[in-house]
């Protein structure tokens, strides 16, 4: 490569900012994980390395609290993910493999609009809708409002790989004498696969972070992990919730990890 | 595709169930949070076979506001503080206990049966009982701290360093305590003062917190700030040099209650847990823990010794009335409102 | 996000005819649960107000005036405007454009230095950049108040390097919710510009280079108008999620200072108790936010067209 057209690209200062933004992005994270291994009881003094706070985590006065709020969030987020993955898939088929047609846009609109709308403003809508049809506060309500904000989230990957698949190979399918759903079933789901699973993913993580919403549908005694941090943050943070965020950390890590490769491997030609 | 759908939902509401099953006998309690210790809870749970299930909130305020919210029916009892308890009453909110239904409701203190706010004792019992002011870092400032002006006109070495309970009725009260006003004063001169009073105090106020009301004395985070008596003396207890004041205009007395809610989804267990709550035994290890005062006879002689002369359980001689917080009426409870937003904006 | 033509292109029609059904799920889905909320919010705005909440189902212009008019303390003077929420929404959008700034500075030379990198290496540096996107937000602003503390490891590092005297008090103030803001959002802000950048045709900077150019007017002349639509973008995606924030200036901000997610958090699950005003509100930020997001969608078919043209 020509040295002066590389000179032409390369701004002086740009390679330090940016390293400055990952190390701003990065340092907040790398202080709660390195503190979540401190020995002593309090946040500001450092004591040494210890696995005590993640002990208390799982066998401490708070455990039992934390335990249920993880149980709720997983099963919450599991739901949640499963049920919209499944709808954006079939709605990413209808909006990109079913031709063109006159609501296209507004669908797409009315598919983006979770994102669209402020979390705030979601939530109180969600509030008063789930307070006007006088729907019981608990973890199906939760899991309803989930489903709702997933569901852009998991179209998003899943439509975008669906673009990648030529539709030549349903079409050699078809004119094989397959019927439309086994070329749906047999050839398309298969090659959608990466997508679906990296949809499923993001969703999942999603709604294992929502705290805002949640807050507001959720009823009594039901804590997300979200919810019940938040709950122990206000009071001051203690070592063990940094222990529980560096946890959570690493969830989203492998996920989101799990997520880059498996949506990497094998993309379409 | 239907039918996976159908599946999916069954399953999703067969995990919900199976979650929200798993306890067999329960009483699903809205509590003030930090305010039930641990033993307690344990030993209910031990005693009884019903374990608590918690939800906590951090005013009478946003109490209401989310049983407002859809919650009715979903708790079974929460602790209301007087006022409150007697605006959920007028609302309907609370179900009347029947007579006998409570088998220690005898134990009651006298003074605590008949109140404003609960004449007999209809809906609710004694909690816990106590007073707001506010605590001082003696390390900071040394001047005299038995007035209300620490929080509204703070002396210099305060100023910017006072946190504020996030709790309308008692910074409201606490203002018409400084101003020498009735807390549901409709005099438009004295409530334009107590909005004027409350714009110049402001910029001394670094925060409104009522959760971490201890623990910004403790850090250091605030010099000075609103705070419940027994917190106060919690604070001592983790380090902070701070001293509870009884100021000379007055501070606020509250009583907190746990009151039977209505549509509570499991009423037999609720009036269990109060029955619990009103044994001296009990009471005893829930007061020594808050150091607050109790309700209930015969739980003296079984509190620490310390508790008696707790500076934070004894007002001074020279203390101003301790009064309760009013449940004002719909037309001026609107401009106490638009006052604390304004104060808050 | 704002990728092209609507929920990509049609790629074949082999569905056609199970189109409904593919698509009544999510249309049920949404059109009950997400559109008919913001309806019934609508609705809500414009009725009364129960007593310390709740809502009477009497229509009411109450909430409006309430946000728009000062009738003074009592409700009987003439009506003035009212600058107290004004004041709050002017705040939030105070806030979110600091927050906006801070990130496009950061933000537009890290999109520029990845996607000027070697094609292989680009998608490691980009994955680096999301991942703490997708850390929970609730613990990236924990991680921001105790890094920022009065006795925090920035204050320490500071002090220990000798670049300040005595620890700087970030908590509770206004910097704090502004780099609470920056810092969940940041990532939004990379990604559309490097999207840009990535199909710049740098034959553009060359050929200005050749004339002469000076490489700093090349990117102010050349390269900015080329990628403004992903810097916009950028800004919009940071912008709009700051301002109706909620997370950031409660832990941070120490909820000494309203903002519009506060205010409508108030109204709802905190002292106030105003349930037609905290719909009200809520629509009137959902309004600003969809004349943005309008605003854009505008913008950025115009640079499409002239793009072919």
């Amino acid at each position: 490569m020509a040295q002066g057209k590389l000179d032409i690209r390369s701004y002086r200062g740009f390679r330090a900012l940016t390293f400055l933004c990952l190390v701003i992005l990065y340092a907040p994270l790398v202080v709660v994980t390195v503190y979540s291994f401190n020995d002593s009881n309090s946040i500001t003094t450092w004591d040494g390395l210890s696995l005590r706070w993640y002990v208390d985590v799982f066998t401490g006065p708070e455990s039992a609290k934390f335990k249920t709020a993880a149980v709720n969030s997983f099963v919450i987020a599991i739901t949640a993910a499963t049920v919209s993955t499944v709808i954006a898939t079939l709605a990413a088929t209808g909006m990109i493999r079913a031709g063109r047609f006159r609501l296209r846009t507004l669908s797409f609109g009315l598919i983006s609009l979770p994102l669209m709308v402020p979390e705030i403003v979601t939530a109180v809508a969600t509030l008063i809708f789930f307070n006007a049809i006088a729907l019981e506060r608990g973890l199906l309500s939760i899991v309803l409002a989930h489903i709702v904000f997933c569901i852009p989230f998991a179209y998003l990957p899943i439509s975008a790989r669906m673009q990648g698949i030529e539709a030549d190979c349903e079409q050699a399918a078809l004119d094989l004498y397959a019927t439309r759903r086994q070329a749906f079933t047999r050839i398309l789901l298969p090659l959608m696969t990466p997508g679906i699973v990296s949809g499923f993913l993001l969703a999942f993580i999603v709604s294992l972070d929502d705290f805002i919403i949640t807050n507001f549908v959720k009823g009594a005694g039901v804590e997300t992990l979200p919810t019940a941090i938040f709950g122990a943050v206000k009071r001051g943070i203690q070592p063990n919730i940094m222990a529980i965020s560096t946890l959570l950390l690493g969830v989203s890590v492998v996920l989101v990890t799990l997520s880059y490769f498996v949506s990497k491997s094998d993309s379409p030609k | 595709m239907k039918r996976t759908m159908a599946r999916l939902l069954t399953t999703a509401a067969l995990a919900v169930t199976a979650t929200a099953g798993m306890a067999e006998e329960k009483v699903v309690v809205f509590h003030f949070f930090e305010y039930m210790p641990q033993e307690l809870i344990e030993k209910f749970t031990a005693e009884t076979g019903i374990e608590i299930v918690m939800d906590t909130y951090d005013s009478n305020e946003a109490m209401l506001a989310t049983l407002k919210a859809g919650a009715m029916g979903t708790y079974d009892v929460a602790v209301p503080a007087d006022y409150m308890v007697k605006i959920m009453a007028a609302d309907g909110m609370l179900d009347a206990i029947g007579e006998g239904e409570l088998a220690n409701k005898g134990n009651i203190e006298q003074q605590w049966l008949d109140v404003a706010f609960d004449q007999g004792r209809q809906y609710s019992i004694p909690y816990q009982w106590g007073s707001t002011s506010f605590a001082v870092n003696r390390d900071v400032y040394q001047g005299d701290i038995a007035t209300t002006a620490i929080l509204f006109d703070s002396p210099a070495e305060l100023a910017g360093k006072v946190n504020m309970l996030d709790s309308q009725g008692e910074v409201m009260a606490m203002a018409s305590i400084h101003m020498g006003i009735s807390q549901c004063s409709t005099d438009r001169d004295q409530l334009k003062a107590l909005n004027e009073m409350l714009q110049a105090a402001k910029p001394n106020w670094v925060s409104f917190n009522s959760d971490t009301a201890k623990e910004v004395l403790v850090s250091g985070d605030a010099a000075a700030g609103m705070i419940w008596n027994g917190f106060n003396a919690k604070a001592r207890s983790e380090g902070a040099n701070t001293e509870y004041a009884y100021p000379k205009q007055g501070y606020i007395v509250w009583m907190d209650n746990m009151a039977l809610l209505k549509d509570a989804p499991n009423r037999a267990n609720a009036l269990k847990l109060m029955d619990f709550l009103l044994e001296p035994e009990n009471v005893a290890i829930l007061t020594n823990w808050t150091q607050y005062s109790a309700g209930v006879e015969g739980v003296t002689p079984l509190l620490d010794e310390e508790l008696r002369t707790l500076p934070e359980a004894n007002p001074p001689a020279d203390a101003g009335p301790g009064v309760f917080i009013e449940a004002c009426d719909e037309a001026t409870q609107a401009v106490y409102d638009r006052i604390w937003t304004e104060l808050k904006q | 996000m704002a990728a092209g033509a609507a929920g990509g292109g049609v790629t074949s029609d082999t569905y056609k005819a199970a189109r409904p059904w593919l698509l009544l799920p999510a249309w049920s889905v949404l059109a009950l649960l997400s559109l008919a909320p913001v309806l019934m919010m609508l609705v809500y705005s414009f009725l009364t107000k129960e007593f310390r909440g709740g809502v009477i189902w009497e229509f009411s212009l109450a909430a409006y005036d309430q946000f728009f008019f000062d009738r003074g303390l009592f409700g009987d003077e003439p009506p003035k405007i009212q600058w107290t929420y004004l004041a709050i929404f002017w705040r939030s959008i105070w806030q979110a454009g600091s927050a906006t700034l801070m990130s496009l500075l950061i933000g537009f030379p890290t999109a520029y230095f990845i996607a000027t990198r070697p094609a292989r290496q680009r998608p490691v540096w980009v994955f680096l950049i999301t991942i703490p996107y997708w850390v929970n937000l609730l613990i990236r602003t924990v991680s921001m108040k105790f890094l920022l503390r009065e006795q925090g490891p920035l204050n320490d590092f500071l002090l220990f390097t000798g670049v300040i005297d005595s620890p700087l008090q970030i908590v509770n103030t206004n910097l704090a919710v502004q780099l609470g803001l920056f810092y969940s959002y940041l990532p939004f802000m990379v990604l559309p510009i490097y999207a840009a950048v990535e199909r710049y045709d740098f034959a553009l900077s060359e050929a200005a280079a050749d004339l002469y150019a000076s490489k700093w007017t090349t990117l102010r002349r050349i390269l900015l108008p080329a990628i403004r639509p992903g810097v916009i973008a950028g800004c919009i995606l940071v912008f709009v999620p700051s301002l109706g924030s909620f997370l950031a200036p409660d832990l941070l901000g120490g909820a000494r200072n309203f903002m519009i997610g506060s205010l409508i958090e108030e109204q709802f699950k905190g002292n106030a108790g105003n349930w037609p005003f905290g719909a009200a509100t809520s629509m009137i930020l959902l309004s600003m936010v969809l004349v943005i997001l309008l605003l854009f969608a505008r913008q950025q078919a115009r640079s499409e067209n002239r793009g072919r043209g």
